[in-house]
């Protein structure tokens, strides 16, 4: 077999979407074998057992080869069956069997890991041929691959089940079933082709704090499993097979990293308070229960967003009322935080394209998602609602609705609302009698009519990633545009300040839970628009805070005055970005090394 | 008899070149011979008898390869290769 057989040391520059260096084996995530794991044999009698196992699985795979090319040749023309031949050939290819066995014993490695090795390699060649047709062929090594792997899987021994190593996610891109089916805490880091700092990896990697770059294009084709490589977080780089010099350079880095967050862990526990005595609310945007301790650790005040999509995905069938209300009982009475704000159901649009049960739809950005499918089907919405009411009585709840386009939604929302309630005050069952009904501006018409939706909510929520999205008409996966995803684009300022004022004017809170909320380079710009609340993942806070505490509230107007007088995004941005490196030079020149 | 050496070059006509169904063809008569069987193209050398290992030289139509074949029964295998591809894989 060819294909370079000594490691070259290559970069890939991407886009630094989760901080942190992370360094270990590559781990190529295909869709159909997302499970698989890489699991170390440490004695010389497991390596003789484990050849055997992937014998059994492919004299398995040919027999059941066999067996369907039985039944297709009772009623097809024999045409279709010569490629049942082809499967069955490359199943019993030496190559492909002594490169395999040849992994097991000399990476001592499953053979699931060895045989995606071999796949990996093959593939890796038929990549550079030119030919559309024959590199194609190599859907044929993949489809054999997948018949021996889920033979493998039916087989497998539990001595070796609970070893598996840590890996970097290789992917062309991270689908919520994706990362539900993960060990995360086998998961060191992501490197994916595409995608953006709002894309799921993103977020997904920023919850659990690891490292993650997005956008790099072509690492899935250059990458193949069990590839030393180091994912760079902060520069968003990744890098593959280093040699030792850089290696012990990335391990030094990686302990500073840990410094400089430790320094700044003393921010948390402090008020978010400017010094002219302007106190801003500080929320933790989390999907997880696990995630609690460490928006508290981090200085959280409350959770400012709790999505609830996570409670949905990878399952057969949709969850239980009694599996939401564990879930929100357990956010809502969580030691040290303050106001819990459920969003329900945001179902649809790019978190959930992957989910094979869905209809598949041409613009499911602005599709049937959200509230819109709440309202559809009311029956799963009402299960939902009723849970966060049960649970609303271990805590302070807010209930925060995504996608509400005007007011007729909100009413249609809060009538469903109220039938909840009152079936639930009617069977006797006991629920709080402060939660907050808020909105989730989102959308540009949800900011045209911000007065009329004020009077009607307990609070507002902005949603930065969408509503710029929706305003600017940019998919913000689309790399060809990504570039006009500007959150300091004048129009978008505009609309913020809007709903800020139609919210204060109406006596109602206004947050915002986007990923604008938690990059510290909009904070003074954010503190200018008077937002009573910035929610972000809770790694971020505490140089939020550290950076709200440096300045006043009349700066941050002053500030946002003079930015408002440039007519293009690219000259805020600039002016922006260099006023902050200024006055905060110790947060911001590291960051865009 | 002992072992010979035979080789021979010859051009894939077929019009999707060497694809799946013709690969396996090739490797399946490789494999009725008891020599060793190495296709070369381009200064690619690969094991005659293992499809993936064929399918990987990748032929659209046109390349050309040199068959080389070691052991006593070099001749036949070299002739019985040749004729597949001359045939075009029986294709047409």
């Amino acid at each position: 077999m060819r294909g370079s057989e000594e490691k070259r040391v290559t970069v890939f520059k991407g886009i630094g979407v989760s901080p942190g260096i992370a360094i270990g084996k590559a781990y190529v995530l295909d869709h159909l074998d997302a499970k698989i794991s890489r699991y170390k044999l440490d004695d010389s009698k497991l390596v003789t057992r484990e050849i055997e196992r992937f014998g059994e699985a492919l004299k398995e795979s040919e027999r059941q080869l066999l067996k369907i090319k039985k039944e297709l040749s009772d009623y097809e023309g024999i045409e279709s069956l010569y490629i049942i031949d082809v499967h069955i050939m490359i199943l019993k290819d030496k190559m492909l069997t002594s490169n395999t066995v040849r992994n097991i014993k000399d990476k001592y490695v499953n053979s699931e890991w060895a045989l995606r090795m071999t796949i990996d390699k093959y593939k890796e060649i038929f990549d550079m041929v030119a030919d559309d047709y024959l590199r194609e062929r190599i859907s044929d090594v993949e489809y054999v691959g997948q018949r021996i792997l889920r033979n493998l899987a039916g087989k497998k021994r539990e001595t070796i089940s609970d070893i598996g190593e840590d890996v970097v996610i290789i992917a062309r891109d991270l689908s919520p079933t994706d990362t539900a089916q993960m060990k995360v805490e086998r998961v060191l880091g992501f490197a994916t082709d595409i995608g953006g700092k709002t894309s799921h990896t993103a977020i997904v990697a920023r919850s659990i704090e690891i490292p993650a770059v997005v956008g790099l294009k072509r690492i899935v084709r250059e990458v193949r499993t069990d590839d030393e490589v180091i994912v760079d977080g902060i520069a968003g780089l990744i890098i593959v097979n280093p040699d030792p010099e850089m290696l012990r350079r990335y391990e030094d880095k990686k302990k500073h990293y840990h410094i400089i967050e430790e320094s700044l862990l003393e921010y948390a526990g402090l008020p978010a308070l400017t010094k002219d005595n302007y106190k801003v609310e500080i929320g933790a945007n989390i999907e997880f229960v696990e995630e609690i301790p460490s928006a508290v650790a981090h200085g959280a005040d409350g959770v400012g967003l709790f999505r609830t999509e996570y409670i949905y995905v990878n399952r057969e069938r949709l969850p239980t009322e009694e599996e939401h209300f564990s879930s929100y009982k357990s956010v809502i009475e969580g030691k040290g935080i303050g106001v819990s704000t459920i969003r329900t159901f945001d179902l649809g649009g790019d978190k959930f394209f992957s989910d094979p049960g869905l209809i598949c739809e041409m613009n499911p950005q602005m599709g049937l998602r959200a509230i819109r499918f709440c309202l559809k089907e009311v029956d799963s919405f009402k299960v939902q609602l009723r849970a966060i009411l049960r649970a609303s009585v271990f805590g302070k709840t807010r209930i925060l609705f995504p996608m509400i386009s005007g007011v007729g939604e909100f009413r249609d929302t809060k009538r469903i609302f109220n039938e909840v309630k009152n079936d639930l005050l009617a069977e006797g069952i006991p629920i709080a009698e402060d939660i907050e009904l808020g909105i989730m501006i989102e959308i540009p018409s949800a900011v045209m009519v911000a007065d009329e939706l004020a009077r009607e909510a307990d609070f507002f929520s902005i949603g930065t990633n969408d509503l710029i999205q929706y305003t600017l008409a940019i998919d913000r996966i689309n790399e060809q545009v990504s570039y006009l995803y500007e959150p300091l684009h004048p129009a978008v300022l505009k609309l913020i300040r809007r709903v800020v004022d139609a919210g204060h004017r109406a006596g109602i809170k206004v947050a915002m839970c986007g990923e604008m909320a938690g990059e510290p380079v909009y904070t003074m710009i954010l503190l200018g628009l008077e937002l009573d609340e910035l929610s972000m993942n809770p790694l971020a806070i505490p140089r939020v805070k550290k950076i709200i505490r440096g300045l006043t509230l009349r700066e941050s107007k002053e500030l946002l005055e003079k930015v408002t007088t440039f007519p293009t995004a690219a000259e805020i941005e600039r002016f922006v970005r260099s006023y902050m490196t200024q006055r905060f030079p110790e947060d911001f020149l590291t960051n865009e090394q | 008899m002992g072992d010979t050496i035979e080789t021979k070059t010859l051009t894939i006509e077929n019009e999707l070149g060497l694809h799946a169904r013709a690969a396996a063809m090739l490797a399946s008569e490789s494999g009725r011979f008891k020599s060793k069987i190495f296709f070369e193209r381009d200064g690619m050398e690969i094991d005659g008898k293992s499809l993936l290992e064929i399918l990987t030289l990748a032929c659209p139509k046109g390349s050309r390869i040199t068959i080389r074949a070691e052991g006593e029964d070099a001749r036949d295998a070299i002739e019985g290769l040749g004729k597949l591809i001359e045939d075009k894989f029986g294709e047409n």
